[in-house]
């Protein structure tokens, strides 16, 4: 359906229909944020001896993302004086734009997905390196020396992570001889890259924690050095973008794993009466749980190791998976 | 060579990591620091002020306010100056009382220690594990003082009350139970890799540097100097105990956080002992209505969780103490920081600071 | 307190206080010292009571003498007895097992002494600490301020003859 607009002549029709599905992603992707960021707190008290929101929208206190938000929507924005205006402005959009740009190319079953372009691995990458700009330009416009080595941070943790985060998506390109998302999950029929793909697995998952700016790699907004980072002059609804994509990008990583590495919508054998987009949820569901996980347990590194952890264990590692894969594949193909 | 802007940073008064109202002016040079200045006095009440102006048993509320976090220290080192001055002899089961009361709050401010300082590296869950162990500390502490906090247990001559029924076994049940949490406490963070990356080899000073600095309790042991007054200069009835002292070597942050997790475990070797030695008697000894302390004067330390605690009081012989003077441990120990942070990465600043362990309260006084 | 020293029988840190006073009156001299005793009140801490002259070096022959070896100072701080002004060190030796109190009388009118922080770095704050609250100027400190109170607080508040400055509060 999109390929048919995609190659139909552009007219207000088009326009209104591409709004509303936009509207329309919108919301699921902030109906996911919503219940995606009350499940963490959830999952997070239960580590934690602590119970987590119970009063707002039942015990479960499934309203309590909504009241949060609404919270922030009335707000008062406030802009410090010395701060620099329009890029204090603009920081949150160019924060938020990308991370919901990038959701345009992930599959979630074959049949519900955007848009199917071929280098829609190459497209999420790209795009998503964008919201780095938007973090060091909140963490410059605001005009705070913590705001400003927050945003630093920021950039020199993303650029030195996506590089391994790459790498490591390199394996997973040479055994499926495809860009394309959905070729991708085509090819784990049988066999998922998790198991095809082991080393590539652990290192995309440190690098998208990373990515993520999550802890034990949350240096960027490390409250107890830097109080919040680089968004510590940010209030209410510019502020709540900032967590907004923070936590689509949750989402989008999520998915992402799930489509490289766990077989994307594919049942495992005999269960295929299960329909794809359970499957889908369950996996998803569970790399966003280990996500969590891996907040509540452990402690953050420092920039420095940080960065050397990136540089020199992470990206030798993802080089040689990258050889180890291509020479395995031509023996196999040998025979 | 690149060469980059130094930046003054101001890191606090209100700074999620100061714990409490500190400042600390640094100078950076991108994340390394040149300089750093320290700037205390925000929580200053002037208790030694006031104190000038109070009977002896209403400045036992006072020594509540300095070190927040181990008030039962606080509360026994002004009687204990006052008894010594005055020759009192507490009774057995009040010293009991005493040494039960200071030891859970040993236990516990090394707890908020503990759990603070795992917040401080960006460990969250820990926080919420010793809070829980606290507060079962806090209880046991409320049922025997009424307060959970500010304790106002002690006074000249022995305790205010006598434990309620069952208390001493509650104490006793409690010993095994914190034992076992403390073995999960080491397997979560102890080999934690990235946790020891953090903490190992930063904020090293030598055995003589502590000793200079007069630097007291664990930030001094974990220099190699087994030093503890409880042992060295027993007060108290800490003599009818065996425990033992925990040393480290390195002197680094590390060293610092292994010596107050071995200095829980030996506070609950006390605590199994007194809980088993407990004995009857009256908890007050025979001190006369209004204490008026001889004149002359004296000065007293004991070991509280932080350090060496003392209180010097001078006297004319009158209700009111002439000058009263607390040594009080987190004032000096903060002392060696601006050294220690000179040429530091910034983001060493927090593990530095945090493995010190001050309480504000008690810096400013 | 000297009286009470002689009342009743030698204390045991008696040996231990001699040891002190001869080292003193031998190395920094006769009249070094103003007085010394044992203050029974004090768990019998021996006490010497400096000269203003001879309170430096008497320090620092306790610093760095081998046998006395005070390598720790335990506190610091100072007292108005509105007659004068003292300081009282309490200081600790790991080689004796042994602490002593050293004392100092200041002239009240201008209280003025040799900082100690050459000896002992860890006077540094305290010495602060008396000079913020008593006023008592320490000569060669590194970084004498008012520690606790701000910069611009007016008067030493631990004086006997304080007046606070802000009378309606």
């Amino acid at each position: 359906m999109i390929k048919d607009l995609l190659h139909s002549a552009p007219s207000l029709l088009n326009f209104g229909i591409y709004f509303g599905l936009a509207v329309l992603l919108l919301f699921v992707v902030l109906g996911f944020v919503t219940y995606g960021i009350l499940s963490e707190r959830k999952i997070m008290g239960f580590m934690q001896l602590r119970i987590g929101p119970n009063q707002i929208g039942g015990k479960w206190g499934l309203l309590q993302t909504v009241a949060d938000v609404l919270k922030l929507l009335i707000k008062e924005d406030t802009i410090p004086k010395k701060a620099d205006r329009p890029l204090y402005i603009l920081a949150p959009v160019i924060a938020f734009a990308p991370a919901f740009m990038v959701l345009a190319t992930l599959p979630f079953t074959d049949a519900f997905q955007f848009a199917d372009i071929g280098v829609g691995l190459l497209y999420y990458v790209a795009i998503s390196g964008i919201s780095t700009i938007g973090i060091v330009t909140a963490g410059w416009a605001s005009n705070n020396k913590y705001s400003l080595i927050g945003g630093m941070r920021a950039a020199a943790q993303m650029i030195s992570y996506e590089i391994p985060l790459v790498m490591s998506l390199v394996g997973i390109v040479l055994l499926t001889g495809s860009l394309n998302l959905n070729d991708i999950v085509a090819a784990q029929e049988k066999v998922w890259f998790i198991f095809l793909q082991p080393i590539a697995f652990i290192i995309f998952m440190i690098a998208s924690v990373a990515e993520l700016n999550r802890v034990p790699f949350d240096l960027p907004e490390a409250e107890s050095e830097l109080v919040a980072g680089y968004h510590v002059e940010y209030s209410g609804f510019r502020w709540a973008f900032f967590m907004l994509s923070e936590y689509v990008y949750m989402f989008a990583m999520a998915t992402l794993t799930t489509v490289l590495f766990l077989g994307g919508w594919n049942s495992i054998p005999f269960l295929d009466f299960i329909p794809q987009a359970i499957w889908f949820g369950l996996k998803f569901s569970a790399v966003f749980y280990i996500l969590v996980w891996i907040r509540v347990t452990f402690p953050r590194l420092r920039a420095d190791q940080l960065m050397e952890f990136g540089w020199k264990v992470l990206l030798p590692v993802a080089l040689a998976n990258i050889f180890l894969t291509a020479i395995i594949k031509e023996i196999v193909n040998l025979f | 060579m690149l060469r980059t802007e130094e930046m003054l940073l101001n890191v606090g008064p209100q700074h999620p990591s100061t714990h409490g109202v500190f400042r600390l002016v640094i100078k950076i040079d991108g994340e390394i620091i040149k300089e750093a200045t320290p700037v205390i006095g925000y929580l200053h009440r002037g208790t030694e002020k006031l104190a000038e102006n109070l009977q002896y048993t209403q400045i036992i509320p006072y020594t509540d306010r300095l070190d927040y976090l181990a008030a039962m220290t606080n509360n026994y080192v002004l009687c204990h100056a006052v008894e010594t001055m005055m020759a009192i002899e507490v009774p057995d089961r009040a010293e009991y009382l005493r040494v039960i009361a200071m030891e859970l709050g040993r236990v516990a401010s090394h707890l908020v220690w503990w759990g603070t300082y795992l917040l401080d590296i960006g460990a969250t869950s820990p926080f919420l594990y010793a809070f829980r162990e606290r507060e079962m500390i806090v209880n046991l502490l409320t049922e025997l003082s009424g307060a959970r906090l500010t304790f106002n247990y002690m006074r000249v001559g022995g305790v205010k009350w006598d434990a309620p029924e069952g208390w001493i076994e509650k104490v006793a049940e409690f010993v095994p139970y914190m034992r076992e949490q403390l073995a999960g406490y080491h397997e979560l963070v102890t080999g934690n890799e990235i946790f020891v990356n953090r903490v190992k080899g930063v904020g090293i000073y030598t055995k003589e540097e502590a000793l200079q600095y007069s630097l007291s309790g664990a930030n001094l042991r974990c220099t190699g100097v087994k030093w503890d007054l409880r042992k060295n200069e027993p007060y108290s009835i800490y003599d009818r105990f065996t425990f033992d002292v925990p040393t480290r070597e390195e002197g680094d942050a590390f060293s610092r956080y292994h010596c107050r997790m071995e200095e829980i475990e030996e506070s609950l070797k006390i605590l199994e002992q007194a809980v088993v030695q407990f004995p009857e008697g009256p908890i007050l000894a025979k001190v006369p209505k209004i204490i008026k302390v001889p004149k002359g004067e004296a000065f007293v330390r004991i070991e509280s969780p932080r350090g060496e605690i003392g209180c010097y009081i001078a006297s004319e012989g009158k209700k009111e103490p002439y000058r009263l003077k607390f040594r009080r441990p987190s004032f000096y120990n903060l002392q060696i920081l601006p050294k220690l942070l000179e040429g530091e990465n910034m983001a060493n600043l927090i593990t530095i600071l945090g493995a010190i362990d001050i309480v504000l309260g008690e810096v400013d006084g | 307190m000297t009286e009470d020293a002689t009342k009743n029988e030698p204390s045991p840190n008696q040996p231990k206080l001699n040891q002190i006073v001869s080292a003193i009156e031998s190395h920094v001299g006769q009249d070094a010292l103003i007085d010394h005793y044992i203050n029974k009140l004090s768990k019998d801490v021996p006490t010497i009571v400096a000269n203003p002259n001879t309170y430096y070096s008497i320090a620092k022959l306790l610093r760095y003498d081998e046998q006395l070896n005070f390598a720790y100072l335990s506190e610091l701080h100072g007292t108005d007895f509105e007659t004068h002004m003292e300081i009282y060190v309490h200081l600790h030796s790991f080689n004796m097992n042994q602490s002593v109190a050293l004392k100092v009388k200041l002239d009240r009118a201008a209280p003025v002494i040799p900082s100690l922080v050459p000896l002992w770095p860890g006077a540094n704050w305290p010495e602060c600490e008396a000079y913020d609250l008593l006023g008592i100027d320490f000569r060669e400190h590194p970084d004498l301020k008012r520690i606790l109170l701000g910069d611009d607080w007016k008067g030493y508040p631990l004086r006997k003859d304080y007046q606070p400055y802000d009378v309606e509060v």
